[in-house]
């Protein structure tokens, strides 16, 4: 009996060896092929390889419509392709649709769509689809939280095959970049199906880059090139969209050769990829998220109803800091709702320099003094204290708060943090008006219309003007904004808005975080611009000498 | 026998019923909806959308209904349709029977806690045999210490470790996945490898604290028997120190280990939800930690349910194992 259980330790630790073996010199990840490879130039763009990008979550629905969650959109977003798109200015540009008309009233956009593109089951996309895909999204029975836009739509017709109108109630300046999102769905195949029982959302049949091949629960999605793309064929063949959900892992794969390109962390960034293999075998990119992240005040709340007091906490934060020590300078100031470098930043606000002199003295001017010297300032017997609110698990806003609760210490003013479960956080102290201040973020996209955030009229249950800012001349720039789709006018409205916001500090615009891609250096083509580098996907190739994978299977 | 067999399984539907009781209040309690995801700090989404996703989900009915309606659906083994986007039938999201066999997520799940199980017991054993046959050799001293850090060395951290050594500084096997980009091309023993080599590094952090654990039991457990009487009594007899050990000692010593491999289901599937997510195994863990954070809440109880069943027909399983082992017991 001895014997045979030693035997058996044998056989697996045999085994095992064995298993360790086999892959030595096969396989993707022999490193030195790829060093010498890169050595040449770049060579021509060339057809082949496939990319691979790591993801934590996996897709959950691949009908752009139904789906709510960046993983869906990312995978869907290569096979559907929308009537219009941002270009790389953030103007809107023809996608499927080749042109467009606006009537002079803003009420009417007539959309010319693009002749001869084609299902990739061969039959021609019309606007019939479009009709089927717009009357599907504001159907009672679909359940989706993107139809908003959609129900804003008085009336919808096709006027001929390319010819698409929609009339609008009041006009609506976002509802142009609304048509971006894919609502086209194959009329052919779908129609009087349920669309939320049906196989097509696994297995979608769409007009964009890329084909859908094959879903593997778990593991990855994988699209294969579409040869006749109206735009040309991409250079790319394969793109797997492999889900590893834990992100340590996905970095150690991107260094085993299992992933191309993956969002780098702050840390992985700066610290982690400052490697020579790093430097010769990948190219990271970074530009401004879409999104900033700020401290917002419970406006109604005695202490903040004082605007010089707002603007003392503002010059008491040191912005540059919090960017520095929480993003590892992955981030810039952000000094009002806009990112950067859009076409409606206004780069001439005032900013709050750090000045903590300043600060106590506007404290001062506004009855905020330390009067019986235990270090906090008071008005009226009552010493300055307050708690920021921020939600668990979010390390950046912690790291955050932390540093804003040092910088108050300094003026004086008592700050405690409390981390909330983000449910919780919602439900029970956002909508219940229940907060001091709190540091949250907002990611908005490329529209400039923030009416929901900032308009008077929005400060109710579960709306998003929590901090129930209230500003006459705020509200009807906001109007005035979403009222025209001439590009001037809007630009004016906006830019006072974020003098206004600037100077009355509803919140305190904290930061605006970069996105760090990694891609592997193989990849040729890529041009970051301010709407991202995956835009011009189609056309980044490998040459021909690089290549990694060949698509044998089929 | 059979009696007892019997009464002890009409003994697990009370149990099963008062499971799934609990883990529906409880994942109901827990703050958030599935439809917060969709919904919340969603600048798109005004008030009677809201109301309108909840009332589709169900939500708006009070909870004891909805339990209500759950069970009477599960006793038609109809688990629902999971609330996510996708609104596929959950029992397919575990079973996918469009999948092949080795795909199905709760195969992956039984298969690699079955293979961690299976070297848990063949390596924990001996090793417990041995240090207790040779307490305070060497061995015993090298492996107490050895398996005490390995017992206390969290999973998560080890398997890092191990990828780190493994799929880049050696780099003879796979990080993570379970099988390779090139898979579909191989032909079958080709296939079986490449399966065997992501399996090699998840199988292996699973059993080994395990082993760890395990080997301790065996070990007192055996130090307990051999102090025995009816060993002293065999030794006396002229038997050989192998027959006393194995024919004798060893059984008596393995009602412990037996009993507690009954009751170590839970444990495993909960360390799959760990090590499923580190190492990107699509099986049952991942999915249930993906559905706990959605709150997915038909998914969630339907895994839960599985799990349950699966403990109870383990303790069952211990308990047969106990009649075999046990002849005090097979008597009643």
């Amino acid at each position: 009996m001895k014997r045979v259980i030693f035997l058996l330790l044998i056989v697996i630790i045999g085994f095992i060896g064995a298993g360790c073996k086999g892959k030595a010199g096969q396989g993707p990840a022999a490193k030195g092929a790829v060093t010498t490879e890169l050595e040449s130039s770049d060579g021509e763009p060339a057809y082949g390889d496939a990319l691979i990008e790591g993801s934590i979550g996996e897709p959950s629905i691949l009908i752009p419509m139904l789906a709510s969650d960046s993983a869906s959109h990312s995978v869907a977003g290569q096979v559907f392709n929308g009537l219009v798109k941002y270009d790389t200015d953030l103007s809107i540009t023809g996608d499927l649709a080749e042109s467009w008309d606006i009537s002079p009233d803003g009420l009417i956009i007539t959309f010319h769509l693009r002749k001869g593109v084609k299902w990739t089951d061969g039959i021609e996309f019309t606007a019939d689809d479009l009709m089927f895909g717009y009357k599907t999204i504001i159907d009672e029975k679909t359940p989706t939280p993107n139809k908003e836009d959609y129900l804003q739509v008085k009336k919808a017709e096709v006027l001929d095959k390319y010819t698409f109108r929609v009339t609008y109630e009041k006009p609506f300046a976002p509802a142009l970049a609304s048509w971006g999102n894919a609502v086209v769905l194959p009329k052919h195949l779908l129609e009087g199906k349920d669309i939320t029982k049906i196989d097509f959302a696994r297995n979608p049949i769409g007009m964009g880059p890329y084909i859908f091949k094959r879903w593997t629960s778990g593991q990855e999605v994988v699209l294969d090139s579409n040869k006749d793309y109206f735009e040309g064929r991409p250079y790319i063949d394969r793109y797997v969209y492999k889900i590893i959900p834990d992100s340590a892992t996905m970095f150690l794969g991107l260094q085993a050769g299992d992933v191309d390109m993956m969002g780098l962390t702050p840390i992985q960034y700066t610290k982690q990829t400052n490697t020579k293999f790093f430097k010769e075998n990948f190219q990271k990119f970074r530009y401004p998220m879409p999104s900033y992240t700020y401290m917002g005040f419970n406006l109604k709340h005695p202490f903040f109803k004082d605007k010089r007091v707002r603007q003392a906490i503002a010059h008491a934060i040191d912005k540059n800091e919090i960017v520095d020590v929480v993003l590892f300078g992955l981030g810039s100031s952000a000094t009002g709702p806009y990112v950067p470098n859009t076409w409606y930043y206004n780069p001439d606000v005032k900013d709050y320099e750090h000045n903590p002199a300043l600060a106590k003295e506007l404290l001062k001017e506004a009855g905020w003094e330390d009067t019986d010297g235990d270090g906090l300032v008071d008005k009226e017997g009552q010493p300055f204290e307050f708690t920021i609110l921020t939600n668990m698990g979010n390390s950046l806003r912690n790291n955050t708060a932390t540093i804003i609760q040092w910088r108050l210490a300094k003026i004086g003013i008592k700050v405690q943090i409390r981390l909330l479960e983000w449910s919780t956080f919602i439900n029970e102290f956002i909508d219940k008006r229940r907060f001091q201040a709190v540091i949250l973020g907002w990611s908005l996209g490329f529209e400039p219309d923030q009416y929901d955030i900032w308009h008077s009229g929005k400060t109710g249950e579960k709306e998003l003007n929590f901090v129930s800012y209230n500003n006459a001349e705020v509200d009807s720039l906001l109007e005035a904004g979403r009222r025209t789709f001439n590009m001037a006018e809007r630009k004016k409205a906006y830019y006072r808005i974020q003098e206004i916001l600037a100077d009355e500090l509803p919140y305190i615009f904290l930061y605006v975080p970069n996105a760090t891609p990694i891609v592997h250096s193989r990849f040729k083509g890529i041009k970051p611009t301010p709407i991202g580098i995956s835009y011009n996907f189609h056309k980044w190739y490998v040459p021909k000498k690089m290549q990694r994978h060949s698509m044998m299977e089929q | 026998m059979l009696t007892y067999l019997v009464k002890r399984i009409l003994g697990m539907i009370p149990t099963l019923l008062g499971i799934t009781l609990l883990s529906f209040f409880i994942i109901h309690l827990a703050p958030g909806k599935p439809t917060d995801v969709m919904t919340e700090m969603n600048p798109k989404i005004t008030p009677e959308a809201r109301e309108k996703l909840e009332k589709y989900y169900g939500l708006d009915k009070p909870i004891y209904v909805q339990y209500g309606m759950w069970l009477k659906r599960i006793v038609k083994m109809d688990f629902g349709e999971s609330f996510s986007t996708d609104r596929r039938p959950v029992i397919e999201k575990i079973w996918d029977t469009k999948q092949k066999l080795i795909d199905r997520r709760l195969f992956i799940t039984f298969f690699i806690n079955l293979l961690s199980m299976f070297f848990i017991f063949i390596i924990a054993i001996p090793i417990g045999i041995f240090s207790a046959t040779h307490q305070h050799s060497m061995f015993d001293n090298i492996s107490t210490v050895f398996w005490f850090i390995g017992f206390a060395m969290p999973s998560f951290w080890f398997a890092l470790l191990l990828m780190m050594f493994f799929g880049i500084y050696l780099d003879w096997l796979p990080i993570s996945g379970f099988k390779s980009m090139n898979y579909e091309s191989l032909t079958l023993p080709g296939q079986i490898w490449d399966r065997t080599r992501h399996l090699i590094l998840p199988v292996f952090v699973s059993s080994f604290g395990g082993v760890a654990g395990y080997s301790r039991y065996m070990r007192s457990s055996m130090l307990e028997v051999i102090r025995q009487d009816y060993i002293t009594t065999a030794r006396a007899k002229g038997l050989s120190e192998r027959t006393v050990i194995y024919k004798h000692a060893l059984r008596n010593s393995l009602l412990t280990i037996i009993t507690l491999l009954g009751l170590s289901v839970p444990g495993l599937i909960g360390g799959s939800v760990i090590f499923e997510n580190i190492f990107s195994i699509p099986g049952m863990g991942q999915l249930f930690y993906m559905s706990v954070m959605t709150r997915d809440y038909p998914l969630v109880l339907c895994i839960l349910t599985i799990t349950a069943i699966l403990t109870l027909v383990g303790n069952l399983m211990a308990d047969i194992g106990y009649m075999f082992a046990d002849p005090r017991i097979r008597a009643k």
